[in-house]
């Protein structure tokens, strides 16, 4: 049997020259003690695998058309064996192969491997880095679903920002001059072929300088990286070091197996995600979240102020780029050891504690009107006991003016604004007449949706809300004073669907 | 191709100078005729074959649609004073657009009955915002942006107030020159 084996195997080495080509390559000799920290990229690869894998599978299924791309998403899920477990594969894999490749890159950096002679693998990274990210945006396009029309819409305005080119990249990036069709086709292009082939033709060249340049040694604290000797103290480290196959693989492929089988277990315990509502643009309940990835990003459009957004916009993925890029060319030499470079450290631990809030906060979005508060949340019965009949009909005006969108009492509502349980410990009268009718801060000035009587009901309801042993806040200027600037905003204004209040 | 053979070889002498290993001095400027050819043929048929890819790719923009007007229908339909959330066929869809091909706009018919059209885009990032009649408001589900009934801004993000959509109205008819997506530099 034995030399039935080697005679087809010595036939087909004839021709290909396994034994001279890629034996030597996998047996390529590596540090000694790299231990478990080295597998991410490996680990990314072979998520990148399942990607296309699971891709394929899904697109001899998946209609890449605006009119059948949601049925055939819920056929997938509920019609097609086992296609909700490929969808949910695709989809945890593709969540792994983001987490992996920030791993892989946070590792790269931290223990400076990206330093001479490793330039050029650490750039092909960051292009591997971008290829994935986009993989990532543009299947969430393909889940044509509410979030990814409007998703889309938020993509395309904030690429209609750029400077002169904005609207034509608008045009191009959609297809035509709404989200439709053709941005459908173009998102599928871009995802099946254009982003894989881009992510492919880099990653033959990132793996062949990992295996011509070798896998960085443990990086020691006091051995700086010196172009000039780093050769030979490498090329010391290799003569001491084993074969890459068939030991140093093993952990490897013991991580990427453990990887995979996360995201089996993933998928079959969570399943895939959506696809949510259907992509129709008169549904306009639609409150859209970006996947994961973005949310961050989607958290931090909210967050800054109006004037550095188009900056946020443009200008830092640009910059962020060039840094990632410039880096091995800036710090290419000198200390490779986390513990030599604090500020490496620190950069990391910013960068993933921010991102980590950000994602929280976008997950949670504290700054999106509760948009069905108005009318799904009363307000609380104990905040209404024992009130007088004006201040009744200000709860009444609290509720039918959307206020409650914006404004938690007693923990429910929308969290825009302030929560105002207690809002008349901190406000007197006129303040919270001023307030209502100036609005500031991020609230609308309500002075010509209120009429007179509906805001001194509501600003007497307002009143009613702090602590039992607390008295309210007291202000300088009277109420009649006051009410006179009501007047004169809204001088003819009648209460059309509150009747004011009775004596 | 005539033209290689016809020029002498003695006309060329750094060809032959340059290259001293060359046997034979006619060889070097052969090679550099047919060098420079296979550039420019090179060149030439990326060029011809490059030209209409780029042309189709970029087509969105090169393309001018004829019928953009979309029909809202009667203009009782919309009582003065109010804005009503009105559905259309977008008069640029595709013909497999499916359920995207349905748009949707504000039309608010003010008390002297003249007619102003919104999009349902917000200006800060394009989410669709929602009206509320009680309170005279819009408001965007996304990132909290305002704005008046008139469409002005009111709080929020949102860098301005609300795109309008050109309309008119005739014979009776409310009609809306529609289906592009407004954004900040393009917003008719």
């Amino acid at each position: 049997m034995r030399s039935i084996f080697q005679s087809v195997f010595e036939w087909f080495d004839h021709r290909l020259g396994i034994r001279s080509s890629i034996w030597p390559i996998a047996t390529h000799p590596v540090p000694k003690g790299l231990g478990w920290f080295y597998v991410f990229g490996s680990a990314t690869l072979t998520l990148f695998m399942v990607q296309v894998i699971t891709g394929i599978c899904l697109a001899v299924v998946y209609v890449p058309s605006a009119a059948d791309a949601y049925t055939s998403l819920e056929y997938l899920n509920n019609e097609q064996p086992l296609g909700w477990l490929l969808r949910a594969m695709h989809y945890w894999s593709a969540s792994g192969m983001v987490v992996m490749i920030a791993l892989h890159a946070t590792r790269v950096f931290l223990m400076g491997a990206y330093k001479y002679p490793r330039e050029l693998t650490w750039v092909l990274g960051v292009v591997l880095l971008l290829c994935t990210l986009g993989l990532a945006f543009t299947g969430q396009v393909l889940r044509w679903d509410q979030d990814a029309y409007w998703g889309l819409g938020v993509g395309v305005a904030m690429a209609g920002r750029a400077p002169l080119i904005g609207p034509t990249l608008v045009h191009i990036l959609l297809g035509g001059p709404n989200i439709g069709g053709e941005t459908l086709s173009r998102f599928f292009g871009l995802h099946v072929f254009v982003l894989p082939g881009l992510l492919i033709a880099t990653l033959v060249p990132h793996l062949y300088l990992v295996v011509r340049q070798g896998i960085s040694a443990r990086p020691k604290p006091g051995q700086p990286v010196d172009p000039a000797t780093y050769q030979a103290e490498y090329d010391a480290e290799l003569k001491a070091g084993e074969p890459f196959f068939p030991h140093d693989v093993s952990r490897d492929a013991i991580f990427s197996a453990l990887t995979v089988l996360v995201v089996f277990g993933l998928a079959v315990a969570f399943g895939p995600k959506g696809p949510g509502g259907p992509p129709d643009p008169t549904i306009i309940q639609a409150e859209p979240r970006p996947d994961w990835e973005f949310l961050p990003l989607f958290a931090l459009l909210a967050l800054t102020p109006p004037e550095m957004e188009t900056a946020i916009m443009l200008v830092m993925p640009v910059v962020g780029i060039a840094i990632l890029v410039l880096l091995p060319f800036v710090s290419g030499k000198g200390e490779r050891s986390p513990r030599r470079r604090p500020i490496a450290v620190l950069i990391i631990l910013v960068f993933f504690v921010s991102y980590g809030v950000l994602a929280y906060m976008g997950d949670k979005a504290p700054w999106s009107p509760q948009m069905d508060a108005w009318s799904g949340q009363p307000v609380p019965i104990a905040m209404v006991k024992q009130l007088s009949p004006q201040e009744l009909q200000g709860a009444v005006v609290f509720q039918n003016k959307t206020c409650r969108n914006c404004h938690a009492l007693d923990g429910t509502g929308g969290q825009r604004g302030p929560d105002l349980t207690l809002v008349a410990n901190r406000l007197s009268n006129s303040e919270l007449i001023r307030q209502v009718l100036q609005g500031g801060g991020n609230m609308p000035a309500y002075g010509k949706q209120l009429g007179p009587a509906e805001v001194e009901a509501l600003v007497a309801f307002l009143e009613t809300l702090h602590e039992a042993d607390e008295r309210p806040v007291r202000g300088v200027e009277t109420s009649g004073a006051a009410f006179q600037t009501v007047d004169s905003v809204e001088s003819s204004a009648a209460a059309p669907d509150v009747p004011s209040s009775k004596p | 191709m005539n033209e290689p053979a016809k020029t002498p070889d003695s006309a060329d002498p750094h060809a032959a100078r340059a290259n001293p290993a060359q046997p034979c001095p006619g060889r070097p400027h052969r090679r550099n005729v047919l060098g420079w050819m296979s550039v420019g043929l090179g060149a030439l048929a990326t060029a011809a074959a490059g030209a209409p890819i780029l042309g189709y790719l970029l087509s969105p923009i090169l393309k001018t649609p004829k019928n953009e007007w979309a029909e809202l229908g009667p203009v009782e339909n919309f009582p003065e004073g109010e804005t009503r959330l009105v559905d259309f066929i977008d008069p640029l869809h595709r013909p497999w657009d499916g359920d995207s091909q349905r748009l949707a706009a504000y039309v608010r018919r003010d008390a002297e009955g003249s007619f102003t059209v919104f999009s349902v885009n917000c200006t800060h990032l394009g989410c669709p915002v929602s009206w509320f009649p009680q309170s005279g408001l819009f408001l965007c589900p996304c990132h909290g942006g305002v704005y008046y009934e008139d469409g002005g801004r009111a709080s929020g993000p949102p860098p301005r107030g609300l795109y309008t959509i050109e309309s008119r109205v005739s014979e009776g008819k409310l009609a809306i020159r529609a289906g592009r997506l407004p954004t900040l530099q393009a917003p008719g």
